[in-house]
């Protein structure tokens, strides 16, 4: 096309028609789109979810039907496409609706923590003072474990089962989503736009619903996203040691502990549930990394 | 300077004692009497009572987390219900065992994160980069535990290289720095490695895409020094945060090796807590947890001396 242009004067310079500048999320969306890794990511992320709101519909048999006669089969044999555990029940479907419980256990401890975390930030950071100091100190103390080390001490001390599970992952995530919080809310809190809201009678709630969360929900919602990847992987873990999803639900940490003794009989099969945790963690800090990126480019 | 260190020694003493204080309550959190999770279940009332003058059950709780500091400062972690031997001695046996694991672990992990990172900064936005970022975004999202199998299954079970699990032809007392006893840490120290490696891999990636877009790297250029020499500049530069974010993944390593050490079966602070959970034995997970997360707190602490040492810039900032 040619890159000459004509210059009439015979159109008339209309103003241009009000225009209601684009939200920041979808202006985010907008650049998360054109990013095809990012894409990919939060497809499988949407396809497993799908997989644990629909799973129980999908397999093809029953998951907790155990048989002794089709024990530990491999993968491909009929009517087992991929193979069978050391019970003789069928592993697809066993990785399909361990879906549900295994993102359950990963994902709701970093929800809970978004909440409580957030709440005790941004009460650190708005506050300041004493109150900031006792809160971010005891936090100091949380964040001076080794995340993994932490889990295991409460979850070991507290006892096997899924709520101390999901409560010591609530306790381990809880400091680092709080100091997001609170760093950005102490920031946020001496700007002039907030020093103006107060001059005009705005009450603390207001400005803290409008101006405080308004700056602190998007990072926060960032580090989350990559959280779940970390809590994906611990919450199996605590599966794998035998703290959190007991027998026999399906959950793939726990199965990945079950198989562990049959690697030597039926090896890819055994590895099958890991690979199922690897995917979902992966996705998870891919989509993570493409929303940063994406909230980043302000523009 | 030295103000900037003292600072920062006193501030780790609090964090310390916090520490202390969380592994202090984990037996007070533990359902039930935690008298009853130190007693056998068949002990006598007599007994109970002997015991709980003893722990000092019947003080009030600041009373007795003065009492179990104060031996905890003096070496006593009190006393293991299932091997009835003292706790301090179990976790420094294990202590040993894996910090060799997690030692041999890191340094695989910087070496090559380094390599990686190194070559990706280098080379921005060329396919050797995009390679190691996709090496790196895999290492910090693999499920260690998982990849522990598949070591084990690739190269123990299919090609029969190495053994699978323990820690050397007789068990882990009689250490020695030969093949007979490294091929058993091989397979737990690259699966251990992978983690350090991508964060590794990450930061030095951005350290030297960071540095090359600085004009003293171009003055450098222009008075016409070789690649080895822009090249020593550019270590000096990136070293510091290199060895900080190293010593950090020390830390981690030691307090998460839970999880690998039970694929492999390695005798370290992970086997001993996960015994020391399914026998509810109270005393030696507090005892191994408390020591575990002090050796994190005091990690960190000369991670910051020593890149202050290093780097004089951190103490005036």
């Amino acid at each position: 096309m040619s890159t000459v242009l004509p210059i009439s004067s015979a159109v008339a310079v209309e103003p241009l028609p009000a225009q209601r500048s684009r939200g920041y999320w979808v202006s985010v969306w907008l650049r998360l789109r054109r990013d095809p890794v990012a894409v990919g990511a939060a497809i499988v992320v949407l396809l497993l979810i799908a997989l644990a709101v629909f799973g129980p519909w999908f397999a093809p048999a029953d998951p907790y039907q155990s048989s002794m006669l089709k024990r530990l089969k491999p993968i491909g044999t009929e009517g087992l496409p991929l193979g069978s555990d050391e019970l003789g029940r069928d592993m697809l479907s066993r990785l399909i609706v361990g879906a549900r419980l295994s993102l359950f256990i990963g994902i709701t401890p970093v929800l809970c923590a978004f909440v409580l975390g957030t709440i005790i930030g941004i009460v650190a950071g708005y506050a300041g003072g004493l109150t900031n100091t006792l809160i971010m100190r005891t936090i100091d103390v949380f964040y001076a474990f080794p995340s993994v080390l932490l889990a295991i001490a409460l979850s070991g001390t507290l006892g096997a089962g899924v709520v101390n599970s999901l409560i010591s992952l609530t306790i381990v995530f809880i400091p680092q989503i709080a100091r997001v919080a609170e760093s950005v809310t102490t920031q946020v809190r001496t700007r002039d736009y907030v020093e103006a809201a107060r001059a005009s009678g705005a009450s603390p709630f207001t400005i803290v619903r409008v101006h405080v969360l308004g700056n602190v929900l998007g990072p926060i919602f960032v580090y989350a996203t990559s959280l779940i990847a970390v809590s994906m992987i611990l919450a199996s873990g605590l599966s794998f040691l035998g703290l959190g999803v007991k027998p026999p639900e399906p959950e793939w940490g726990l199965m990945l502990n079950t198989l562990r003794t049959a690697i030597y009989v039926q090896p890819w099969v055994a590895a099958l549930p890991g690979a199922m945790i690897f995917i979902t963690s992966i996705s998870f800090n891919i989509l993570s990394d493409g929303l940063r990126s994406a909230m980043d480019n302000k523009g | 300077m030295f103000a900037y260190l003292l600072r920062r020694v006193i501030y780790a003493v609090p964090i310390m004692i916090g520490v202390a204080l969380v592994c202090f309550l984990l037996v007070h959190i533990a359902p039930g009497d935690p008298l009853v999770s130190i007693l056998p279940p068949d002990a006598s009332a007599e007994l109970q009572a002997q015991l709980r003058e003893l722990y000092g059950f019947n003080r009030s709780l600041p009373e007795q987390f003065a009492m179990w500091l104060w031996r905890a400062m003096h070496g006593d972690l009190g006393v293991s219900i299932a091997s009835n031997r003292a706790v301090a001695g179990e976790v420094f046996t294990a202590v040993g065992n894996t910090l060799r694991l997690a030692v041999v672990a890191t340094f695989i992990g910087f070496v090559l994160g380094c390599l990686f990172g190194f070559v990706a900064g280098y080379f921005r936005g060329s396919w050797v980069d995009r390679l190691a970022s996709v090496f790196s975004v895999l290492g910090v999202s693999v499920p260690h535990y998982w990849l522990g199998m598949v070591m084990v299954i690739v190269f123990s079970s299919q090609l029969m290289w190495l053994p699978a699990t323990g820690a050397g032809p007789s068990g882990s007392d009689d250490w020695a720095w030969d093949w007979a006893h490294l091929q058993f840490l091989l397979l737990p120290a690259l699966t251990m490695s992978v983690i350090p490696m991508g964060i590794i891999a990450r930061t030095v990636r951005a350290l030297v895409a960071d540095i090359l877009d600085q004009e003293f790297i171009v003055g450098l250029r222009a008075k016409g020094l070789t690649h080895l020499g822009v090249f020593r500049h550019m270590v000096k530069n990136a070293a510091p945060t290199a060895l900080a974010v190293m010593g950090l993944q020390l830390g981690y390593l030691l307090g998460g090796s839970i999880l690998i050490e039970t694929v492999f079966s390695w005798p370290g602070t992970g086997f001993l807590l996960n015994s020391a959970i399914f026998q509810r034995d109270l005393p030696l997970l507090q005892g191994t947890i408390l020591v575990l997360a002090l050796f994190f707190v005091l990690l960190n602490l000369l991670v910051d001396v020593l890149q202050t040492l290093l780097d004089p810039r951190i103490a005036r900032a």
